[in-house]
């Protein structure tokens, strides 16, 4: 039956589902965030970030029902403590050691107030689950403008910052002696993290973000030590994602975010496997190659002792 | 205080110089030069102030009293001209970048704004690998590399901008007896042929004993200066460690220090 029903759906709707405007907009959305992330997600993977960038996601969720509470756009709610959350973790965080810290405690307090926020008002527990899941099929005109302005900041940022940035998060005392300015350079990544989520939430929710700003890069890390390529490939899989998640969205009548994520995720585990596979048979050609050379070696012995 | 008596040639110029760390005073009265090219060791029990004594020269902390130049400039200032490899390079992580890269950072790491790297760039990282003997792992992830040939690149990093003086904190630490000798041999060989000054830290003199001509020791709270045949003396290396060590001159060998225990 259930079957029976998505086979209906993808033979006939999802064409015209897709050329419709609500589809256009999250198709546009979605490549302004797999962009997005795919610039950050990078740096998120080099400089030890992920748990940072999984919880300002959480951080944003007291920003958009705070925001709905005192009736602003949430977007701006999100933005605010997101970006704040950063900023907070960033300069309270300086040792990767405190920062596990300073970041969880963070993130509880403000999944708290999120809560909280929440039981005050009562229409906000749609804005709640939209939060936490992502809604990409509601992305409007307004938003749109507001993720390709912060598209925009980020990439010129990225552009300017690339270097020391790299610098710094591959190598920070040395590039502290080299009088790069190490602590600006971080904060600044924070906040541009802190934007990355904010727009990024709005597309797959706070509870799946990490598979399209963190998964990808890492994906793609696997792939090429190389940094820029890292970066175009981790977009490129990040788009891939939000395609054909939007896509199969439409076939199969199932929640974007869900296929999203799940496309993203299904990269990885294949290329982690394959990965491990190919060390784990150049380990045991070396092994093969070991036990030959010692076979030739003991060949000559029983030889010489038969003669 | 800001009049530094006028000195163009040396590599460091303490004068009276006193380092605070966390409020707490480090050593003072350091009151030396050290001559540009030499192989300088920085010796000293644990805590003692090595590391703070780099960093100074780095300009990463300020002097807290009294005056120090590197090469004639204020700490700092002189960084162009200083290469420097930390304590334990890289030691996490590396898997996201090559060792080629790792080395083009060191030239190209502070600059602004994207750009691609030039062809001059990209010779000056392949000779600095191949001085170091590490071209062929240019291609490697770092974090394939073993602790010996990492510290090649880091070596190299360091070199790629063509220093004057190169800073090493235990540059042999964690390495195992093959690595620290080759180690030991490339510093003698950076010394010999590019004439770069080489300031160390170092807990064991032994390894090092090949190359050194110099160090600065830090004893009762104030760093000094001398020869090597000065410091590779068993009284003040007793007193230094505080335990009692011997120095051994073999017939036809290079001294040695031992532990007396």
């Amino acid at each position: 039956m259930t079957v029976h029903n998505i086979a209906l759906g993808y033979q006939r709707d999802w064409w015209p589902i897709l050329m419709s405007g609500f589809m256009r907009n999250a198709l546009i959305g979605g490549t302004i965030v797999a962009v997005a992330a795919g610039l950050i997600g990078y740096f998120v993977v080099v400089r030890h970030s992920a748990f940072a960038a999984h919880a300002l996601a959480h951080i944003g969720l007291p920003g958009a029902t705070g925001a709905v509470l005192l009736g602003v756009p949430v977007v701006v709610g999100l933005g605010v403590f997101c970006v704040g959350g950063a900023l907070v973790i960033g300069l309270l965080g300086k040792r990767a050691t405190d920062r596990e810290v300073v970041t969880g405690t963070v993130l509880s307090m403000a999944t708290g107030l999120g809560l909280f926020f929440n039981s005050l008002a009562t229409k906000s527990s749609s804005t709640m689950t939209n939060v936490l899941f992502g809604n990409v099929l509601a992305i409007s005109h307004e938003q749109l403008v507001s993720f390709a302005t912060l598209l925009a900041l980020l990439a010129l940022s990225v552009g300017i910052i690339y270097r020391p940035l790299l610098f710094s998060s591959v190598n920070t005392p040395v590039a502290e002696a080299k009088r790069v300015p190490v602590r600006v350079l971080s904060t600044t990544f924070m906040a541009l993290l802190g934007l990355t989520v904010t727009m990024a939430v709005q597309a797959v929710g706070t509870l799946l973000l990490f598979a399209l700003v963190v998964t990808p890069a890492a994906t793609a890390i696997m792939l090429t030590p190389r940094p820029v390529i890292a970066m175009v490939t981790s977009t490129a899989i990040s788009l891939v994602a939000v395609w054909l998640g939007l896509g199969a969205a439409a076939m199969l009548n199932l929640p974007p975010s869900f296929l999203i994520v799940t496309i993203a995720c299904a990269i990885w585990s294949i290329v982690w496997v394959s990965n491990h596979r190919r060390v784990a048979v150049q380990a045991s050609e070396k092994s093969a190659d070991a036990s030959l050379a010692t076979d030739s070696s003991a060949m000559p012995t029983p030889a010489t002792s038969g003669s | 205080m800001s009049r530094c008596e006028p000195a163009s040639s040396p590599a460091l110029a303490f004068t009276d110089v006193s380092a605070v760390r966390a409020g707490r005073l480090i050593w003072s009265h350091a009151n030396f030069t050290v001559p540009a090219g030499g192989v300088v060791a920085v010796i000293g029990p644990n805590g003692a102030g090595k590391t703070t004594l780099l960093h100074m020269v780095l300009g990463l902390i300020p002097a807290a009293s009294g005056c120090l130049e590197v090469f004639g400039r204020r700490p700092g200032q002189a960084n162009d001209t200083i290469g420097y490899v930390p304590q334990d390079y890289a030691a996490s992580g590396g898997e996201a970048i090559r060792a080629v890269d790792a080395v083009l950072l060191g030239l190209t790491g502070r600059r602004w704004a994207f750009s691609r790297s030039t062809a001059a760039q990209r010779r000056q990282v392949s000779q600095a690998l191949a001085v170091v003997e590490a071209s062929g792992l240019a291609d490697l992830r770092l974090s394939t590399l073993s602790g010996g040939q990492r510290q090649r690149i880091a070596i190299a990093a360091a070199l790629v901008a063509q220093p004057e003086l190169l800073i090493l904190d235990e540059p042999l630490a964690s390495l195992d007896l093959r690595s620290q000798h080759d180690i030991v041999e490339l510093l003698g060989r950076l010394h010999a042929e590019l004439g770069v000054t080489i300031l160390m830290v170092a807990h064991d003199l032994n390894p090092l004993l090949p190359v050194l001509d110099s160090a600065i020791y830090l004893l009762d709270g104030q760093p000094r200066y001398a020869t090597l045949d000065d410091v590779v003396d068993a009284a003040l290396l007793t007193q230094l460690y505080g335990t009692p060590i011997q120095v051994m001159h073999p017939p036809n060998g290079k001294p040695y220090m031992r532990s007396a225990l």
